[in-house]
């Protein structure tokens, strides 16, 4: 049987069976519930904005024309249904560009001819491997990273990922030399670098580049002759300071305006899933200033077009820009309110988070409650936390980070009735577990003493299912 | 390493700057003809009309009336906004249950219930476009083959081939047995891949075939169901033209094969159906398109690759309560079919008017069309030469045979469906022209190798000259087994 199918098919490619995954299989056996089930897991391992989605209801309220495949009370129900330009709806594009610019305070313009629409940002990402890389060539990723791109950058592509490690005594910021050790790394596995791919602002870490890193990304990629992919999903959802500053907006500034090469080499990958809470609609896109790469990706794109009706939808509430405005700006305080009050809940639990001005969660240090500072020991903590607190969060190993202790917690994604909650969860684990470790004579020691190792043996960690996986980042 | 700092191409991989998204056929040459002057019953009367694009536009007026008086249906109206949040965050790739139960309740009503689908294994992609690469994907590796009956769909070429490595070996039929996939052709096919080191991991049918417009009988379809399972390789089923079959015989699945007594030993794990709503529905636009497989580590897989070309869950909750309405999908299969069946007799009367013929056909949205006579001699570049011909002198954007990897030169798919009975009479009226000019043309020429004593073509030829349209009355039965009696 296994010889009738592909490599592809029956390797572990598709990355499914990361720890960052069966979180998540737990909670769906277990979903907490308000009334129905108060003790059931709660879901903090999905990086999912749902604070405003009374915005969006609201607007479609106001508008419904939009509704029933109409404009200007014409149905158009055909011409929709029809439409299958991989091009895209030219009103669409348009209103999609003049988003993008008004995320980043109209600093930068985009072209909506250079804009590829995609089938989220799973396919966009995919779709830039296809186009920059052979198999057997590697990109260089910044860690923590987000897990889904074991599976996007690689699995179909065959191209590798080489890490460029980060750590958290400089914050997790990204150094000439860590990019230098990564692009020799890549050398020394005879893995030829295409391009160095970063989250602006991070998944997990919820922060945004500075200045300097982007300079330095830039002048790295622009003397090994590669490419920058910059994932900007998160770009929407940065609440406080610093302000946001995309890789676009660097090429603006004299030093490259005119370096139509390096600017050729710099890609931005944008969704809607994050900034207006959208993932079921599968809307991401490509921006490239390399004519060559817009051509080949927009044909690609035909394995995973956007739904006309969906870009139809989304052209209409994208052109009102009163909304967006208004919209964007409610968001961002919402986030904001909701991070804070994490940070705190966990403060008043000793534990820190680094310092974030974005994203839909917490990068969360707990190594302190680590029994030794090793993997294992993180999974065994995170095991605890799925099944005897009740909070599905990701371990740092799931995102590559080269630390063990760190965990990504998100908060966007319920009421702040829960988030009270799970922070009261937290706060009595930690408090119940630092009482132990004051019984006992070791840190060492606490962990296996505990009440809790008799839950612990209960359940059997299956490393790979075949449930209900949902795709998320 | 140092690549050439000023030849972005070398930045780029070979799949970004080659030919394998196949745009350079002349499949698309004509597109982008008719993009350049696209035939508007008022503002573009002499445009090229448009009948290159197998699109199914007859029956939205049932669609629309749906649509209105199904509010809840649609996420976007006030009847159905309550459950907006709940589909719009809702990204799991089984996909929403109720789009599922909708397909797989259509896809057993468009088999007249002859076969039932499990909505656990239907596995979404990004069209029929996207469920051919991913089967692809799962299937086979960089290297391998897949076996395909010609003529076949250009589209196969990027689909199966581009990002995937795979290639395409092709089974020749011929026009001799009305384009028939016989055993031979399939084995010569396969021992041909064999002797060149290439390993065939499938084959790939079209059923109804685009672009024949015919549908395979029982005896065919056992016999490759034998032949697959005695190569122990995948048969892949495209049936996103199952519902606009309209006339006799019946469309028969490999859904309905696989349940015959006499199959009791083929390997279901070889079987896949690939389906999609843009032909039987008419909605290129929503991106539907669904793998069936009834191998469940291939469902398995496929549905995780599924990430990479998700149906918008608008759509997903749309559609599937438009197809979960059984009154409303009976009315439409069988109102769909009727005006499918009259549009392609209109259309086939027509031509035979002026002597043209095609392959008998009762399904699909367009015709195979019999312009062999036409061509000063029979090969691909005067077809080419005719094609170019129709497109910029006739205004008609048909697909020419060898784009389809026909075998013979000669043959045009012409699409009927995605105009209106207007723009049907025009056409019709400039291929009118064109015969009976292109005959003229014909008999002048004819007369002129006469006189120099060069009579190179053969009694049967010479016949259809002197039996030119003009003279031959409008009744008259054409001398070739391949055309519809009028």
């Amino acid at each position: 049987m296994i010889n009738l199918l592909s490599r592809k098919a029956t390797c572990n490619s598709h990355g499914q069976d990361s720890s960052y995954f069966l979180g998540w299989q737990e909670y769906e056996k277990n979903p907490y519930d308000e009334i129905k089930n108060p003790n059931g897991i709660i879901q903090m391992g999905l990086a999912e904005n749902q604070l405003s989605f009374d915005l969006l209801e609201s607007w479609l309220e106001n508008n419904p024309d939009v509704a029933g495949f109409k404009r200007n009370g014409q149905s158009i129900f055909r011409e929709l249904a029809l439409f299958q330009d991989y091009h895209g709806l030219p009103d669409f594009k348009k209103a999609l560009a003049e988003f993008m610019s008004q995320i980043r305070d109209n600093k930068v313009s985009f072209n909506p001819a250079k804009l590829v629409l995609a089938a989220g940002a799973t396919s966009a990402n995919e779709i830039l491997m296809f186009c920059l890389a052979e198999p057997g060539d590697a990109f260089l990723l910044p860690t923590p990273y987000y897990p889904g791109f074991d599976r996007d950058l690689k699995w179909r592509t065959e191209v590798d990922i080489v890490p460029i490690h980060c750590h958290s005594k400089n914050n997790f910021r990204i150094t000439e030399s860590a990019l230098e050790e990564a692009y020799q790394s890549a050398q020394k596995q005879n893995l030829r670098v295409k391009g160095v791919l970063v989250t602006n602002p991070s998944n997990p870490l919820g922060t945004t580049l500075t200045r300097n890193e982007i300079n330095l990304l830039l002048t790295f990629i622009t003397t090994k002759q590669i490419h920058l992919i910059s994932d900007e999903i998160y770009s929407g959802t940065v609440f406080s300071s610093p302000d946001f500053v995309s890789v676009m907006e660097i090429l603006t500034e004299k030093k490259y305006s005119m370096n139509t090469e390096v600017c050729n080499r710099v890609h931005i990958v944008y969704s809607l899933s994050k900034d207006l809470g959208l993932p079921g609609f599968r809307v991401g896109a490509i921006y490239s200033n390399d004519d060559v790469v817009v051509a080949a990706a927009t044909k690609m794109s035909s394995f995973g077009l956007v739904s006309s009706q969906t870009q139809y939808l989304l052209s209409e509430m994208l052109s009102d820009k009163k909304f967006c405005k208004y919209y964007l700006s409610q968001n961002q305080k919402r986030l904001q309110q909701q991070q804070k009050m994490l940070i705190s809940g966990l403060q008043a639990a000793e534990i820190s988070c680094l310092k974030s001005n974005a994203g839909l969660f917490c990068w969360v240090d707990m190594s302190h409650l680590l029994g030794s500072k090793t993997f294992d020991a993180e999974i065994d903590l995170w095991k605890k936390i799925v099944y005897d607190v009740g909070l599905n969060i990701s371990p740092g190993s799931s995102c590559h980070c080269s630390e063990p202790g760190w965990f990504r917690v998100c908060f966007a994604n319920m009421s702040a009735a829960t988030l009270n909650i799970a922070i009261q969860r937290l706060k009595s684990f930690v408090q119940s577990t630092t009482a132990v470790t004051r019984n006992n004579l070791t840190t060492h020691q606490s962990v296996k003493n505990s009440r809790r190792r008799s839950s612990l043996t209960k359940w059997v960690f299956r490393l790979s299912f075949d449930g209900r996986e949902p795709d998320e980042r | 390493m140092d690549f050439i700092s000023n030849n972005n191409g070398h930045l780029l991989s070979k799949m970004a700057t080659n030919d394998g998204h196949g745009e350079k056929s002349p499949y698309f040459d004509g597109w982008k003809a008719y993009d350049s002057d696209p035939y508007h019953s008022t503002k573009n009367p002499n445009g090229i009309i448009q009948m290159g694009l197998a699109e199914n536009e007859l029956s939205f007026d049932l669609v629309q009336e749906w649509v209105v008086n199904n509010p809840n249906a649609s996420i976007c109206t006030a009847e159905g906004a309550n459950e907006f949040k709940e589909i719009a965050i809702f990204q799991d790739y089984h996909g929403l249950p109720e789009f599922r139960k909708g397909v797989a309740n259509f896809m057993g009503k468009v088999r007249g219930d002859r076969a039932r689908f499990d909505p656990d294994r239907i596995v979404m992609s990004g069209g029929a476009t996207g469920a051919h690469e991913m089967l692809t994907f799962c299937l086979a590796d960089p290297g391998d083959a897949f076996l395909v009956p010609t003529p076949y769909y250009p589209g196969f070429d990027r689909d199966l081939r581009w990002r995937t490595g795979v290639q395409i070996v092709p089974v020749v039929c011929e026009s001799s047995n009305n384009f028939k996939i016989t055993k031979e052709a399939l084995e010569s096919a396969f021992q041909g891949a064999k002797e060149s080191n290439i390993r065939i991991k499938g084959l790939l049918i079209t059923n109804p075939s685009n672009p024949l417009g015919t549908v395979l009988d029982r005896d065919t379809l056992k016999t490759l169901v034998t032949f697959i399972n005695q190569k122990n390789i995948h048969l892949i089923c495209d049936e996103i033209y199952a519902a606009t079959v309209f006339n006799q015989p019946d469309f028969i699945s490999i859904a309905e094969i696989i349940e015959e007594e006499d199959q009791r030993n083929c390997n279901r794990d070889l079987i896949h159906i690939v389906y999609s709503l843009s032909k039987d529905m008419g909605f290129p636009g929503f991106r539907i398109g669904i793998v069936y497989s009834y191998n469940d580590a291939v469902t398995n897989c496929a549905r995780k690759m599924s990430s990479f070309g998700l149906v918008s869950t608008q759509t997903q909750h749309l559609i599937g309560s438009l197809l979960s309405d059984d009154v409303f999908v009976e009315k439409f299969l069988v109102e769909s079919a009727e005006r499918l069946a009259k549009r392609h007799e209109k259309f086939t009367k027509g031509l035979a008017q002026v002597g043209i013929g095609s392959l008998k056909s009762n399904a699909g949205l367009f015709i195979w069309m019999d312009l062999r006579r036409l061509l000063k001699e029979p090969t691909v570049d005067a077809e080419t030469v005719l094609w170019k011909i129709i497109i910029h002198e006739v205004k008609l954007n048909i697909s020419p045979g060898s784009s389809f990897h026909c075998s013979e030169p000669g043959w045009f798919r012409v699409c009927f469906a995605n105009m209106d009975d207007e723009a049907v009479k025009i056409a019709l009226r400039r291929i009118w022209n064109f015969v009976l000019q292109s005959s003229k043309g014909v008999e002048e020429h004819a007369k002129r190798k006469c006189r120099n004593l060069q009579l190179s073509l053969s009694f049967r030829r010479r016949d259809d000259i002197v039996m030119a349209p003009h003279m031959m009355s409008p009744h008259s039965p054409i001398p070739s087994p391949l055309v519809r009696a009028t």
